[in-house]
């Protein structure tokens, strides 16, 4: 490590967060984001990464795409964020292009500047419209850290804040559990449900066959609504534009953020319709946000969408997962003892470890071999492995080798070194 | 609910951004084509090129019709039959070589893998724009390339209309996905950055010289050709008649928009008379000296080949020259008495007038034919009308090209169809006319090999049975949509070997239907 970073990180952890700094050191991957380009990152030192983590999709499309790029400088001299009073050209034409896009009957776009704030004005139009208070979502959920997404999702980052829901009106339960699903809709007392279609930072479990129509069923049978948390599961990563399309069902509302504006200018997008959007007819300014929506962050996110949309994307989608898929499959059979999974919707991709902790060693030796995967914060044996929709064939070649070489020495390390290998 | 729309408030189309963008997509998609596309094997491939050249064949006479309508000029039933056998034929002429299987060469212990370009990017011109579309495509399926075809802005319907048309059957036939695309909205700066993109592996070029210069300096490799002008000597050995209706033919094919066309007749005095009274008889208009000066004025402008006379007819080019032609009148011969520089009409002329020069002598002659290619053409075609093998090699070897065709119409023979050149609507025109390669373009210059060379001395044997290991797994297999019940999409089955590989009847089928287009050709 070069002087200059060790002084950075150590002004990382005087000024910004000294836990988070220390626990990438603890964890052996000292990145230090500088220069990036495409799916690559460069380290402050050099090194070169490529990216299959995308910050969660957020670089979906790369980098500092070219286009996106261009697309904001020049919307800079005409647009700012805009004032979110007032009836606004790019938040209206986006929320055209998204009602365009969206499955079902999803009309208006309420804006929020991230994620959580998204899923915050779902569930607070789920309340106004279904005039109950609660939510139901997957255990070891993840939807953000704002005031109600944070309730919704795993305590691991409410309780810390004290945050934790006390009046029972998040209720949380096991995914792809049918049952429980249903316990917990039928006493009609269900605002919505809000589901992940594929819960992201719990290591990419995939719904059963059927479960998610079936809870979106129940939902219809008990009064609740569907609230598609789409921000990992869209935008063309499940090979067509949102992968809630792919189970057939159609909700209420979809949430979308992180690639929706390219990483380049924050927005994220509340999609509702007219049943879930009743607030914005009984009381248009009961949501406010002056960020939310910026008025760049929505002609960017017109790009990203005009650009995900294009035939050959989902073309593309589908070369990079059956290429990754199949050499994944020839490295699985290197390593049967240990790589023992892999989870797969188009380039959602979830890999998993015979070892309570096996992704940490793996996204270590990753690192080392100038691959960027992050491991699930709530399933650490199932590394998130992403990538992204326009990653080119020679990159996909290059990361195939390099996980090899990773997964390799990880079961190694996790193993010993007197353990077979397959084949 | 009011239909949603979607509004473009900021519009980037034109940067170079957009630009680069458009161009790298094509591309990326169709690397990964040719990466799977190299997985196939030799009994697939050829399957997919036929049923390709199948659909090609079929549609021959209405993109023909409609380049026609669209270009304004050549003439249909010459655009049908170069369109037909751009397709059938020139996959069956190309059936016997192996560009899929490892190679043993034993006794030089070498054993060669064949490898494909990749990604092929081609441009179209408007003369022969379905011809060039298919030859390209077929050559870059029968080699398990993929290929981006830009078409000619003047011909671009009908040739988007073909090539989408060509993709769909490829994909059909169980090709990989975007093996053939096609560049849909032409620009020069697109086109640009095509040619300029690390991602592309090798250039076909034909069109106009600017386009092929740009072609070659690029960056990447390029196969482009140069223009022709294609001299053809009448000696005194010759079948006067015979050449005489040849020239004619050949000269009004299509208009005389093959660069392969005849540009300027050389004949000998002893024999000027009495040629010129078959070329009348073939079809030909003898041009007084004031209408060929109307015809210089009318075919060349300041800025060179009036492109408005381009593959038009005789009689409409002598119409607007003001010359009295009968309608029935093929070609119009125009005499001039320079070659080079001072006379425009030694220029190509892509119509059916011909230049008409007499010379003294059989040396004067093969001067004067090589002079003319100095001026414009060097590299390409020339033909010889004789008896005398002699004279022919000795107008061979003065003249700067790579094919001399003999005794036989030169716009087809050139082109590999009333000869046994190799069918091609791309002329290499070599080292003399500043191209990397002087045959006639085919397949084979879409591959390299590997070449594995043992140790000379050592005294291995080469295992035959080895080359066997060196499989091809076919298309990739469908990555599963975890949950999603039944969504895996049909994926191509190669068909039982009997259902078109040894069926005899359909390879007599397409034996006679290219024996019978050999025979319209050359009878023109």
């Amino acid at each position: 490590m070069s002087l200059e970073k060790e002084d950075f990180l150590e002004r990382s952890k005087t000024f910004w967060n000294p836990a988070k700094t220390q626990d990438w050191q603890d964890m052996e991957v000292d990145l230090v984001i500088d220069r990036r380009e495409g799916y690559c990152l460069y380290d402050m030192d050099g090194q070169r990464l490529i990216d299959l983590h995308l910050n969660g999709g957020t670089y979906n499309l790369g980098h500092r795409h070219p286009e996106l790029v261009e697309v904001l400088n020049q919307a800079t001299s005409h647009f700012d964020m805009g004032n979110h009073h007032f009836p606004s050209l790019a938040r209206t034409a986006l929320a055209e292009a998204l009602a365009a896009c969206t499955p079902g009957d999803l009309q208006y776009t309420a804006y929020g500047s991230g994620g959580g704030e998204a899923i915050d004005i779902a569930i607070k139009s789920a309340r106004n419209a279904m005039q109950k208070r609660k939510i139901v979502s997957i255990i070891r959920a993840y939807h953000g850290h704002t005031g109600l997404a944070v309730k919704a999702g795993a305590e691991r980052f409410s309780k810390l804040f004290l945050s934790e829901d006390r009046e029972g009106e998040f209720v949380q339960i096991p995914f792809n559990d049918l049952n429980a699903m249903e316990d917990a809709l039928k006493g009609r007392d269900v605002a919505a449900v809000l589901m992940e279609t594929i819960p992201a930072t719990y290591g990419f479990p995939m719904p059963d066959e059927g479960y998610l129509p079936t809870v979106k069923k129940l939902c219809e049978r008990y009064d609740a609504l569907y609230i598609a948390d789409e921000v990992q599961t869209g935008l063309m990563r499940c090979g067509t534009l949102w992968g809630i399309t792919k189970y057939d069902v159609e909700p209420d509302i979809l949430v979308t953020g992180k690639g929706i504006s390219g990483g380049i200018y924050p927005i994220a997008c509340c999609v509702l319709n007219e049943r879930s959007g009743q607030w914005l007819k009984q009381d248009g300014f009961g949501h406010i946000s002056t960020m939310g929506g910026a008025e760049l962050g929505c002609i960017v996110a017109m790009k990203v969408l005009e650009i995900t949309q294009r035939p050959q994307v989902a073309l593309m989608v589908r070369y990079i997962s059956d290429f990754i898929r199949a050499g994944l499959d020839q490295i699985r059979d290197l390593y049967p003892d240990f790589f023992i999974g892999i989870r797969q919707h188009g380039v959602v991709m979830g890999l998993e470890f015979n070892h309570p902790q096996g992704a940490k060693p793996v996204m270590k030796h990753l690192y080392r071999n100038g691959v960027w995967a992050i491991f699930s914060t709530l399933d650490p044996r199932v590394l998130q492995f992403k990538p992204g929709i326009l990653l080119s064939q020679a990159m996909c070649e290059e990361v195939l080798a390099r996980v090899e070489v990773a997964i390799g020495a990880a079961r190694e390390e996790v193993m010993g070194k007197g353990s077979r290998r397959g084949r | 609910m009011m239909d949603p729309a979607v509004k473009n408030l900021i519009d980037i189309d034109r940067s170079a951004a957009a630009m680069g963008a458009k161009a790298d997509i094509l591309l990326e998609q169709a690397r990964w084509a040719a990466q799977v596309f190299q997985r196939y094997d030799r009994a697939t491939t050829l399957d997919i090129a036929e049923a390709v050249a199948r659909v090609a064949h079929e549609k021959a006479a209405e993109y023909a019709e409609r380049a026609v309508a669209e270009t304004g000029f050549g003439v249909a039933a010459h655009k049908r039959l170069k369109n037909e056998l751009s397709s059938l034929p020139l996959v069956d002429h190309y059936r016997d070589w192996d560009f899929v299987n490892p190679q043993l060469r034993e006794r030089e212990m070498i054993v060669e893998i064949p490898r494909p370009a990749g990604v092929i990017f081609a441009l179209a011109p408007s003369t022969n724009p379905i011809a060039t579309v298919y030859f390209k495509i077929l050559s870059a399926l029968m080699t398990r390339n993929a290929i981006i075809v830009s078409p000619h802005p003047a011909a671009r319907a009908v040739s988007l209309d073909a090539i989408n048309t060509l993709a769909a059957a490829a994909e059909a036939a169980g090709a990989p996905t975007a093996v053939i695309q096609a560049v849909e909205q032409p620009s020069l700066p697109l086109i640009d950055e095509f040619m300029r993109s690390a991602k592309t592996d090798v250039i076909l070029a034909t069109g106009g010289s600017a386009m092929v210069r740009a072609a070659y300096s690029s960056a990447n490799p390029a196969i482009g050709v140069g223009p022709g002008n294609a001299p053809v000597f009448v000696d005194a050995s010759a079948d006067l008649g015979q050449a005489a209706k040849h020239i004619v033919e050949s000269k009004s094919f299509d208009n005389s928009i093959l660069c392969t066309n005849e540009s300027v007749l050389i004949a000998l005095a002893e024999s000027e008379a009495a040629l010129l009274r078959e070329m009348k008889k073939a079809g030909a208009h003898i041009c007084s000296l004031e209408e060929t000066a109307a015809l210089r004025r009318l075919l060349f402008h300041e800025r060179g080949f009036n492109v408005e006379t381009l593959g038009r007819d005789a009689t409409w080019i002598a119409e607007q020259a003001g010359i009295k032609a009968s309608p029935k009148t093929k070609i119009l011969v125009a005499p001039i008495h320079l070659i080079g520089q001072d006379e425009p009409l030694s220029r190509e002329k892509l119509c059916p007038v011909l230049g008409f020069y007499v010379a003294r002598s059989k040396a004067q002659a093969l001067t004067q034919a090589r002079q003319l290619l100095r001026f414009g053409g060097t590299g390409h075609s020339a033909a010889i009308h004789a008896r005398d093998q002699r004279t022919v090699l000795d107008f061979a070897q003065a003249v700067e090209v790579y094919r001399v065709v003999v005794n036989a119409p030169c716009s087809q023979g050139a082109a590999g169809f009333a000869t046994n050149l190799a069918p091609s609507f791309t002329i290499g025109t070599g080292f003399f006319g500043s191209s990397s390669i002087g045959e006639n373009i085919g397949p084979q210059h879409l591959v390299s090999w590997t070449k594995v060379a043992w140790n000379k001395d050592a005294g291995e044997m080469l295992d035959a049975t080895a080359l066997g290991h060196l499989n091809h797994p076919g298309p990739l297999p469908e990555a599963p949509s975890d949950g999603v019940p039944g969504k895996t999409r049909p994926r191509y089955q190669p068909p039982p070997a009997a259902a078109s590989h040894s069926d005899d009847s359909l390879r007599d089928e397409i034996r006679r239907i290219i024996a019978e287009e050999l025979r319209a050709a050359l009878k023109g």
